[in-house]
């Protein structure tokens, strides 16, 4: 069976990488590729870098930075963060990104998921998704929008999503574990991968995502603290019996 | 070695032209018909759909190009939506070059696209597979080859069923994961993949 999957996520702006990320090894921090590799090296399953400062006017950095990670990573990468149109979210996959991951934007005008999984086939498309107390938040998490978070999840697979990523803003940041019973809804609506983020804070929180159906889990702070946490992370999962690539 | 990319617009080349520059590949992404004919090895890589990765090849002439090289004994290597290519009518709409027999039907599974890092199970030994039995590989797909031909099949994963992820036969060859995004193991299968296109 297809294994559940450990997905380190960089926040970066301007190219580069800009959320506390302790490697004693380089020079000055953030230079994402060199970061991209070494998550690589200790066995990430995927990357996402979440441009995080994006605007249009911005996005020369990030283009670059994909034709380099397109040619440089061996393992496949996820871009988002503030894409706000069609002709945006293009750019990035023409660039050489594996993924795009469309938050706003296709919430704003699902029509977007259709067009982009037509011209680069479903599994190029992530549809993000934030939620709060079960509904959809855009813009950061700062607007809510009256709609069911899973309810949306049903309607953005239908368009052409093939991944949903999934992060609850109540449980982001918290490190007392992924948001369960949403992960769970997602999982049970949809055919897609879900992927769980927001709250991870070791093995067992993966673990219990994984259980509740989640493909595959996003982390961020734990692994930026200490990289080496990673494959030691895949480690206690594998130990615990889960079907993770070693 | 010389390979050459067919380029008929299907996505981002760069990807896989690096790895093959990794696995010690002269490796170059063409639109020209002949340098496709010719290459001592062609690769059909590329995303999206069947239907408008054969209406583009069919557009550029690289269609063609593909059938002439293979009539010629010249070796070709398909990835992906590149692999479905090389086989006939799809449940996703169109047909490929019908290089090997079979249809491309779209995966029943509990979770679809099939999407992540899966073991090779290797049924036979193949100079493709050489050495890649039991590794984890990346798959990104919702539709996949069931070749008419059980020989052909030279790795298969498992993902609530039976899927093909790579075939040979004589010097047409496929996988339907991403060599480019599978870590060693798809470093690994380039090598093999360069070293059969020498010998095919």
């Amino acid at each position: 069976m297809v294994k559940k999957r450990v997905i380190p996520c960089l926040d970066v702006a301007g190219g580069r990488v800009v959320k506390g990320v302790n490697f004693v090894d380089l020079r000055e921090m953030g230079e994402p590729i060199e970061l991209a590799t070494r998550y690589s090296a200790l066995g990430a399953d995927e990357l996402v870098f979440l441009d995080i400062t994006a605007t249009l006017e911005e996005r020369g950095p990030i283009l670059e930075l994909i034709e380099r990670a397109s040619a440089e990573l061996t393992i496949p990468f996820t871009v988002g963060g503030g894409i706000t149109n069609l002709e945006e979210a293009r750019s990035l996959l023409r660039a050489g990104a594996d993924k795009v991951a469309v938050n706003r934007a296709a919430f704003d005008d699902p029509s977007i998921l259709t067009a982009l999984a037509d011209e680069f086939g479903s599994q190029a498309v992530v549809c993000a998704i934030d939620a709060k107390a079960g509904e959809v938040y855009t813009h950061a998490g700062k607007t809510a929008r009256g709609r069911n978070a899973v309810d949306w999840g049903i309607e953005a697979v239908s368009r052409g999503a093939g991944e949903l990523l999934v992060t609850s803003i109540d449980a982001d940041g918290t490190r007392a574990g992924y948001d369960l019973p949403l992960t769970r809804a997602f999982a049970e609506a949809v055919e897609v991968p879900v992927i769980a983020s927001g709250g991870a804070g070791n093995a067992a929180h993966i673990a219990d995502a994984f259980a509740v159906g989640a493909e595959a889990a996003i982390i961020a702070s734990i692994v930026h603290e200490r990289p080496e946490r990673l494959p030691e992370l895949k480690a206690e999962l594998k130990e615990a019996g889960w079907n993770v690539r070693i | 070695m010389k390979v050459v990319l067919a380029d008929y617009g299907a996505g981002n080349l760069r990807s896989v032209t690096s790895a093959l520059q990794r696995a010690g590949a002269e490796a170059s992404i063409s639109t020209a018909a002949a340098d496709v004919r010719d290459a001592p090895l062609a690769v059909i890589a590329g995303v999206g759909h069947v239907e408008s990765a054969a209406r583009g090849l069919a557009a550029s002439g690289l269609d063609e190009a593909i059938r002439e090289r293979v009539a010629a004994g010249r070796p070709v290597l398909g990835i992906c939506v590149g692999m479905q290519l090389l086989f006939g009518a799809s449940e996703e709409g169109g047909t490929g070059l019908e290089l090997l027999a079979g249809p491309v039907r779209l995966i029943r599974a509990r979770t679809v696209p099939h999407m992540g890092w899966n073991e090779l199970v290797v049924p036979r030994p193949s100079a493709l597979l050489d050495g890649l039995e039991g590794e984890d590989v990346y798959f990104a797909h919702s539709f996949a080859v069931e070749p008419e031909d059980d020989d052909v099949v030279v790795a298969v994963a498992d993902h609530d069923g039976r899927i093909v992820a790579a075939v040979e036969h004589g010097t047409v060859a496929g996988v339907q994961f991403h060599p480019e995004r599978s870590a060693h193991a798809g470093a690994r299968l380039l090598e093999n993949a360069l070293a059969w296109s020498r010998s095919a």
